[in-house]
């Protein structure tokens, strides 16, 4: 409400001018209408499709399964404080009886519910994006610096931009099995196989794009630099950067969206207990709910990416030097 | 004023091009004293940039050099100040932190923070900025911009001060009035100056000497004009002044007699008719391209 109030000052203060009007018109009933029509195309649609679990679910069948995958979640969190609780009382007791009593504490073995694969997924996204991001950024503003680098590097990266997510993993599958042995593993295989697949495919837009603005700062800039014999670093850090940003973010958030596309199919292959996992499994397990809930979590990858992208928007108008400066 | 400070010894500049060399300047002679104002004019692309650059270490003369101090220079330094024709300015950061930017590299460790600082205000008020120390360029205006990159320029305490058409792309009132800074400032701090321009009048009124080039290719200094009007200069005196008028001119042949310089208004055309239509309602870089 305060978001809608701070756009449309009219809507609080009783009076509507025929601007206000249009500007509610574009920002607030058209995204409605554009809504409401796919609703009625899905429904309409779905009931057409018939598969071997039954009717393909419309809007209502998934918002009721988004209640049951709730439910489950509180039921499962419920469980967990029972448990909790019951060992506690069940260690006061025997310790009380017997001061030396050998106690006993056990962790819940948790189930996993929707929102904790969202989690998972969201953990894991950020730890590949994150990686790809402190490899990329620096490599780009080294090849975008330099002319012979660029050449360089440029045929490689152009190699390797276009490879599928699903072509990496088996390497990376077989490298990280190898390679990655312990007894008590801190992180699971399957939490670094996909980590390392999202960061292999979502290095590349980030690399080039930080690259293409580097290497196109202003050449006036480039001479003021000369002049006043700034250190390299200072160079970098008070000219290179700074007029790089936007094409930075650019390529960060083309990254991103990569990012989350790609690890949803590692994680149906990796077997990474996140959202790509729950979509598999429930295809897999072909109840009647099935269909219901892979929509739900569709729809929950499809959200969660818009919501990362405009986080991301939000970091760029933060760190960005001109607050006047469109950003889409 | 009598003792040599900066000679530039028969230089030339080729710059490659897929035809070959193109020779821009060719035999550029000129000595410069201590504290003396140099303008440098002729027409567009007759090499007076190239002449700054080489000067400014920005390029690297084929032939001849540069000598400053009795030392050949080749690469940018801190006593060799440039003031750029579009102020280039960070435009992310202040007036204050812009001229910071110069002034750090010069005086690391030879000056305190507070002496840093307050050499940095004194500077910003040598260009009358003092108000808007802490606005950044897109707050400012033009003139404004210009006063900053010179605060920048004079806060590393050059021995010359290179200035490609400063006041260029500055309204006509902007630019008298940091003309008349300019030469406050100069006659306050005795800073050697050579400056780039196109307007005659600025360059009467500043110079000690006007050096006059020859248009390019192979562009040189055609003649030298000594100004010996008397210190300090009013404008508005020498408005009417005979002797002022006699320099003025002295330029102004120079440039539209001597030197005139040929542009084709029309080109090269194929023989029909039609297409010359065409042409005259493009610019002429586009008509380039059409012959």
């Amino acid at each position: 409400m305060s978001v809608l109030s701070s756009k449309f000052p009219a809507l609080t203060m009783g009076k509507i001018s025929p601007e206000k009007i249009r500007d509610l018109m574009l920002g607030v009933i058209m995204p409605m209408v554009g809504l409401v029509f796919f609703l009625i195309f899905w429904q309409v649609g779905a009931q057409n499709i018939k598969t071997s679990l039954g009717t393909f679910p419309g809007p209502k069948e998934v918002l009721a399964q988004w209640s049951n995958l709730v439910d489950e979640h509180k039921t499962e969190r419920k469980r967990e404080a029972d448990f909790y609780t019951h060992q506690t009382t069940r260690n006061a007791e025997a310790l009380a009886q017997d001061p030396a009593a050998e106690i006993k504490v056990r962790k819940f073995s948790r189930h996993p519910t929707f929102f904790d694969k969202i989690k998972t997924s969201l953990i894991t996204v950020l730890c590949g994006f994150f990686l790809a991001s402190i490899i990329a950024i620096p490599m780009g503003i080294f090849i975008g610096l330099n002319q012979s680098l660029y050449r360089a590097f440029n045929p490689i990266i152009q190699i390797f931009k276009p490879i599928s997510p699903l072509a990496w993993l088996p390497l990376v599958t077989l490298a990280v099995s190898s390679a990655y042995q312990s007894e008590s593993p801190l992180f699971a295989k399957s939490f670094i196989i996909s980590v390392i697949t999202v960061m292999l495919c979502s290095l590349w837009p980030t690399m080039i794009n930080t690259a293409v603005g580097v290497a196109g700062v202003s050449k006036d800039l480039i001479n003021v630099s000369r002049v006043l014999r700034l250190s390299w670093f200072t160079h970098v850090r008070k000219i290179v950067l700074p007029s790089s940003i936007p094409m930075m973010f650019t390529g960060l958030r083309l990254s991103l969206g990569i990012a989350w596309m790609v690890l949803i199919a590692a994680e149906m292959l990796a077997q990474n207990p996140g959202l790509g996992k729950f979509v598999w499994d429930e295809f897999q397990n072909g109840s009647s709910d099935s269909l219901g809930r892979i929509c739900v979590a569709v729809l929950t990858i499809g959200i969660i990416g818009f919501m990362l992208d405009r986080t991301l928007l939000a970091v760029q108008s933060w760190a960005n030097w001109d607050k006047s400066a469109i950003v889409r | 004023m009598s003792q040599l400070h900066l000679e530039l010894s028969s230089v030339g500049i080729d710059f490659p091009t897929p035809k070959g060399p193109f020779s821009a300047l060719h035999d550029v002679n000129l000595k410069i004293m201590q504290g003396e104002f140099v303008s440098l004019i002729g027409h567009s692309g007759c090499g007076k940039s190239t002449v700054l650059n080489i000067v400014a270490g920005l390029y690297q003369a084929t032939l001849g050099g540069v000598i400053l101090n009795g030392r050949e220079v080749n690469e940018p330094g801190p006593e060799r100040a440039v003031v750029f024709q579009n102020h280039s300015l960070l435009p992310w950061l202040t007036a204050y932190q812009n001229v910071e930017l110069g002034v750090k590299p010069v005086f690391k460790g030879k000056k305190t923070k507070a002496e840093m600082r307050e050499w940095i205000e004194h500077n910003l008020e040598l260009v009358h900025m003092t108000h808007a120390l802490h606005k950044r360029p897109d707050e400012l205006s033009g003139g404004m911009k210009q006063r900053v990159g010179i605060a920048r320029a004079l806060a590393m305490q050059p021995e010359v001060l290179l200035m490609d058409e400063p006041f260029g792309a500055l309204d006509a009132l902007t630019r008298a009035h940091l003309q008349d800074s300019l030469m406050e400032i100069q006659n306050t701090l005795g800073n050697t100056v050579i400056m780039i321009t196109h307007d005659v009048d600025e360059a009467v009124l500043l110079s000690d000497r006007i050096v006059m080039m020859t248009n390019g290719p192979a562009a040189t200094v055609g003649e030298i004009l000594d100004v010996k009007l008397a210190r300090p200069r009013n404008r508005l005196a020498l408005a009417d002044d005979t002797e002022y008028n006699g320099y003025r001119g002295a330029v102004l042949r120079f440039l539209y007699e001597k030197q005139k310089k040929v542009e084709p208004i029309t080109v090269k055309r194929t023989e029909k008719p039609a297409e010359q239509f065409a042409v005259e309602n493009t610019s002429i870089t586009e008509s380039k391209q059409v012959a």
